[in-house]
């Protein structure tokens, strides 16, 4: 194995192993994101099922449930999450279409770094789910979200939500490596929707029963958003003042580089194992 | 001009399958490329054609065996030998949702050309491919026969000195194989050494140099398309008959002059010839042999393989049995 590895002999200077990397990886970036704006249906249900999703929670639910404050207010960070982690998880869709179409056979066969396709899919899903992410924040004020977050506070909040679309891109792209078809692979998609449901998204986890509740509480997805929550309105998921924004911060933070790290590991070790 | 030898495999062997039960897939292969060349690798489905060009393009470690590609071995220098070769698969390797120009701009900034020149190349690609009117319409617009167009030339940004074709007309019509032959023809004339693989006897014999058969993983025959139709007869006189049992009994009569049988059809090689096919007919009139309907057909993959290893190709999904039967 070690013989894939061996340095390259022949003049070629380090200095344009840098310059054509970049450039390799800007191009797939650019094919990747070309991709993600020729597949408008994509977009618009990685868009309409979220916002569905909100509406569906402000005006059915969100009366018989008592969040402690006003429900939109509760209730967008979560939609936010779930918006960016479907959407971020359909990235193991658009790896594994080129895993199992000839694509990747030919990059491979290339003198280029094919571990770039992997990479160009990861910058064009988060740039893709910001802006989501974006379109959802509209929504969101349209129908009487307002965040009173002042301009750090509002960085800080867009820079967890990408932290967040990375961790969940990461492992979709490592889904996207290992498995068989899209069907599989839009699987990862269908668990991302319900993940954040267990979670501080849409009701407070108080109201779980205990067993529930402490799974609701730790699970990755409660500090993100509570950070998300306690930067934008300020409140926790009780209504109060987040009395701990840092080390809830910390841990969400903590949380995505492992799942990010994790991921890139997992599906970089997967895409080399191709080679057999 | 002194052969160049630019791919030398030597022993490839490759299985998949558990250490219990492994299938063997090549066996053994020892196949030579020489620049300016075109090696044409033949064989039904399942014979490792597909497996020695994974292997070949650097996408496969085998087993066991050397090879080496322009003098670079391919496992301990398979960067090297990427920057010498292009591979276009049996699947098409090309973006749905862009245009033809757009995926050949990809492949062209990936091949690091300076700009302008990349765009040269594209227009120049799209012209020589028939594909300058549709180059700016989706490729899920495309006809079969476009895509694979697109494909190839998508493989030739950067001029390899080898290019690895596997299968490049396995699903099209008649008409779009003449055409994508034309486009091979032409890429050949430039000098890229090519190394084709095809399930096709007639698209070896248009394209390449030189053939090598392969059947159940290890390369069974090799020599150019003249030397092997030489030995398998250019055509072959087909008897059919109204009984299986009427066609052995007849082929039995038929035995001197080389008839086989298979159902309710016999056959008798042929140079196809007029005097050699008039000879044949005298002498299935003499044996008092009628068959129902006669034709003389151009020989198949099938009858290559019958005659030069004296038993039927053995595709993977076929009966057992019917081996048993040819053999």
């Amino acid at each position: 194995m070690s013989a894939i590895h061996s340095p390259d002999t022949h003049a070629e200077t380090v200095g344009r192993r840098i310059r054509y990397a970049a450039s390799e990886l800007t191009t797939m970036s650019g094919r990747s994101l070309r991709l993600v704006r020729r597949d408008p249906d994509e977009l618009l249900i990685s868009l309409v099922l979220p916002i569905t999703i909100m509406l569906l929670f402000v005006y059915v639910f969100g009366g018989a449930i008592q969040s402690g404050t006003d429900y939109v207010t509760y209730a967008t960070p979560g939609v936010i999450l779930l918006c960016a982690g479907y959407g971020a998880s359909n990235t193991a869709i658009a790896v594994n279409q080129d895993m199992t179409t000839g694509t990747m056979d030919r990059f491979r066969s290339m003198p280029i770094a094919s571990a770039a396709v992997l990479v160009g899919h990861i910058v064009a899903s988060v740039v893709k789910n910001l802006v989501t992410t974006a379109m959802v924040l509209g929504v969101a004020a349209l129908i009487g979200f307002r965040p009173d977050a002042n301009a750090l506070e509002w960085l800080g909040a867009i820079a967890m939500i990408a932290g967040y679309i990375l961790a969940i891109t990461c492992l979709a792209a490592f889904v996207g490596v290992i498995v068989r078809g899209p069907a599989a692979a839009g699987g990862f998609g269908f668990f991302m929707l319900f993940a954040p449901y267990v979670s501080s998204a849409f009701v407070p986890p108080e109201t779980m029963p205990s067993w529930l509740r402490g799974f609701a509480e730790q699970q990755p997805v409660t500090p993100v958003i509570e950070t998300i929550r306690g930067l934008l309105v300020g409140l926790g998921s009780d209504a109060a003042p987040v009395t701990d924004l840092g080390g809830t911060a910390a841990i969400a933070v903590g949380w995505c580089a492992v799942f990010t790290v994790l991921g890139l590991v997992a599906a970089s070790w997967a895409f080399a194992r191709q080679r057999r | 001009m002194p052969p160049d030898p630019l791919v030398v495999a030597r022993g490839l062997r490759k299985s998949y399958g558990t250490a219990r039960r492994p299938v063997t897939v090549l066996d053994g292969v020892d196949l030579t490329l020489h620049r300016g060349e075109v090696l044409a690798l033949l064989g039904p489905n399942g014979a490792g054609k597909t497996t020695t060009v994974r292997i070949l393009s650097t996408l496969l470690r085998p087993d066991a065996g050397t090879a080496t590609v322009a003098g670079h071995d391919l496992l301990t220098a398979p960067a090297r030998v990427r920057e010498v070769i292009s591979l276009t698969g049996q699947y098409a390797a090309v973006d749905e949702k862009l245009s033809g120009r757009e995926n050949l701009a990809v492949m062209g900034r990936l091949a690091h050309l300076p700009r302008r020149t990349a765009r040269r190349r594209v227009d120049e690609l799209l012209d020589a491919f028939d594909l300058g009117d549709a180059a700016d319409r989706r490729i899920s617009t495309y006809s079969g026969g476009m895509r694979r167009r697109l494909d190839l030339a998508a493989g030739l940004l950067r001029r390899p000195q080898v290019l690895f074709l596997d299968e490049p007309t396995t699903g099209l019509d008649p008409r779009s194989r003449q055409t994508m032959w034309e486009v091979i023809r032409d890429v050949i004339a430039e000098g890229t050494s090519l190394f084709l693989t095809t399930q096709y006897l007639e698209e070896a014999d248009q394209l390449a140099h030189r053939i090598a058969l392969i059947d159940g993983g290890r390369v069974v025959a090799e020599g150019t398309p003249e030397e092997l139709k030489r030995r398998v007869g250019d055509a072959g006189v087909e008897l059919t008959f109204a009984t299986a049992a009427l066609a052995a009994t007849s082929a039995a009569a038929l035995a001197e002059h080389g008839a086989t049988h298979e159902g309710d059809v016999v056959r008798l090689p042929t140079d196809g010839s007029l005097a050699h096919v008039r000879s044949l007919l005298t002498a299935i009139e003499k044996a008092g042999v009628t068959p129902e309907h006669w034709e003389v057909r151009a020989p198949t993959l099938d009858d290559v393989f019958l005659t030069l290893t004296g038993r039927a190709a053995r595709a993977r999904d076929t009966d057992p049995s019917d081996q048993e039967a040819a053999a």
